[in-house]
């Protein structure tokens, strides 16, 4: 187990400006979150929130993952668990929310992408962004974990970290 | 004698003597950051040493109020009182920020009638006074105390409808708002008396837990010229916030020995003086 957040980048990475006329820029944005298999005697799955950061912008939620088929939306009441996510972004939105909220997903790679210009991600502006993921577990623990890169990355960079707890390896890559 | 402590709890640690006056005043939500459509809280309301356990007395329930966060009242439900702790539950319906405050102004004091001093009784108000005191009394001296024990909980975003200030006793007034508060990081508050920036204001904050650790912990502040201070949080947790002027245990000149009003020094009969206690507890989460 690693200490602390060890960011661990490709062997062909590059977090930087795409330079110059025809060097070609990544569109997508592949985000795989590792939930790992946990032996406990009661197991829920994790409430995850995934979101961008901006030095001075506000920050943008990509995607929820929560108990969504509660009767009278009482899944929502454990949304603050997320806590730094519920400061930020969360508390202002309602829920469910169209194309960001989604159901709670099992153990293994969870796998979600997103497209420049569209979707919850929206038209990015060049500039250093810290990807954000934070998973809270019922009668379990909290972690958070922050992937930085820069926009508009180079097709193929991958920005990798590996949690400790209730998350396991969590990247983000880019691609055309 | 039971029910005598009860509503000296109630009214504040200020009208008790020295030796009670150790004890603090606290209610403690089961939670201050809330989400979903609508929520519950629950609030244990008590009087005691440590921070925050119940091992004193209870604290009376029929004075608190809520304020939702569109200003209308709002109820405490399923109250009970026991003998260490009263509890109650708020339902939060609305999106934004409540209030649950027990607020009282009273007037304290005494009089000389055929060579004995006798005190005001409990209850009495600037609407009765006249009433209070007999014909003939002389050397009449009067304290007017208001006390306010308040707790915010937010549903939701944090708003600040519920903060409009009333213009009596010590009130709080949010920079930093007090359901937004993260160890690690500074939040300033100001502080009103009467309305006025209270400058000068003694303020304390106790992180709870005290019954597990040698030392109190305790930040002492004072507010600057417009009532404001700045707490930087050492962790997260429940912390619990007093402010008193005008006499009484934190920030206000001494009171006299315990219990014993008549050897205090005399002073003679005026203008009223002027009390005020202001409690709260402060949920600061970790980042």
């Amino acid at each position: 187990m690693q200490r602390g957040y060890k960011l661990i980048l490709g062997s062909s990475v590059v977090i930087g400006a795409a330079t110059g006329a025809g060097a070609a820029q990544a569109e997508t944005m592949n985000v795989t979150v590792t939930i790992p298999r946990l032996s406990v005697a009661e197991y829920h799955r994790p409430y995850v929130a995934i979101w961008l950061e901006k030095e001075g912008a506000a920050p943008r939620t990509l995607s929820v993952w929560y108990d969504v088929d509660k009767a009278k939306g009482e899944g929502t009441k454990w949304l603050r668990d997320m806590r730094q996510w519920w400061r930020v972004s969360g508390r202002t939105m309602s829920f469910p929310a169209d194309g960001v909220t989604g159901a709670t997903r099992a153990p293994g790679e969870q796998k979600i992408g997103f497209t420049n210009g569209k979707g919850p991600l929206g038209r990015l502006g060049a500039g250093n962004y810290t990807l954000v993921v934070e998973a809270a577990r019922e009668v379990g623990g909290r972690e958070l974990l922050r992937l930085p890169f820069n926009w508009p990355p180079k097709p193929g960079a991958t920005v990798r970290v590996k949690g400790k707890s209730e998350l396991g390896a969590v990247s983000v890559s880019f691609g055309k | 004698m039971k029910a005598r402590h009860v509503i000296a709890g109630a009214v504040g640690a200020l009208l008790l003597s020295g030796a009670a006056q150790a004890h603090r005043q606290w209610m403690l939500p089961s939670s201050t950051t809330l989400s979903g459509n609508e929520s519950w809280v629950t609030v244990d309301a008590a009087v005691s040493n440590d921070l925050f356990y119940f091992e004193h007395n209870p604290m009376r329930t029929d004075n608190i109020r809520v304020t939702q966060p569109d200003g209308s009242e709002g109820k405490i439900e399923n109250s009970a009182t026991g003998k260490y702790r009263s509890t109650f539950d708020v339902h939060l319906t609305q999106p934004g920020t409540y209030r649950i405050a027990s607020v009282s102004t009273g007037i304290m004091g005494s009089y000389m009638v055929n060579g004995e001093q006798k005190r005001l009784p409990r209850g009495t108000t600037k609407d009765n006074l006249a009433g209070a005191i007999p014909a003939g009394a002389t050397n009449v001296q009067t304290t007017e105390a208001s006390n306010r024990n308040e707790i915010f909980v937010t549903l939701g975003a944090p708003t600040a409808t519920i903060f409009k200030p009333t213009g009596a006793g010590i009130e709080l007034v949010p920079v930093t708002h007090p359901n937004d508060l993260v160890s690690g990081e500074a939040a300033t508050f100001q502080f009103l008396l009467d309305g006025k920036p209270a400058a000068g204001l003694k303020v304390t904050a106790i992180p709870g837990g005290i019954r597990y650790r040698d030392s109190l912990g305790q930040m002492d502040l004072i507010t600057d010229k417009d009532g404001k201070l700045t707490i930087t949080w050492p962790q997260p947790g429940m912390y619990w916030l007093n402010a008193s002027t005008g006499g009484g245990r934190e920030g206000g000149e001494a009171m006299g020995a315990p219990g014993s009003t008549a050897q205090k020094p005399q002073r003679p009969a005026g203008p009223p003086q002027r009390r005020a206690s202001y409690v709260t507890t402060l949920e600061v989460l970790a980042p």
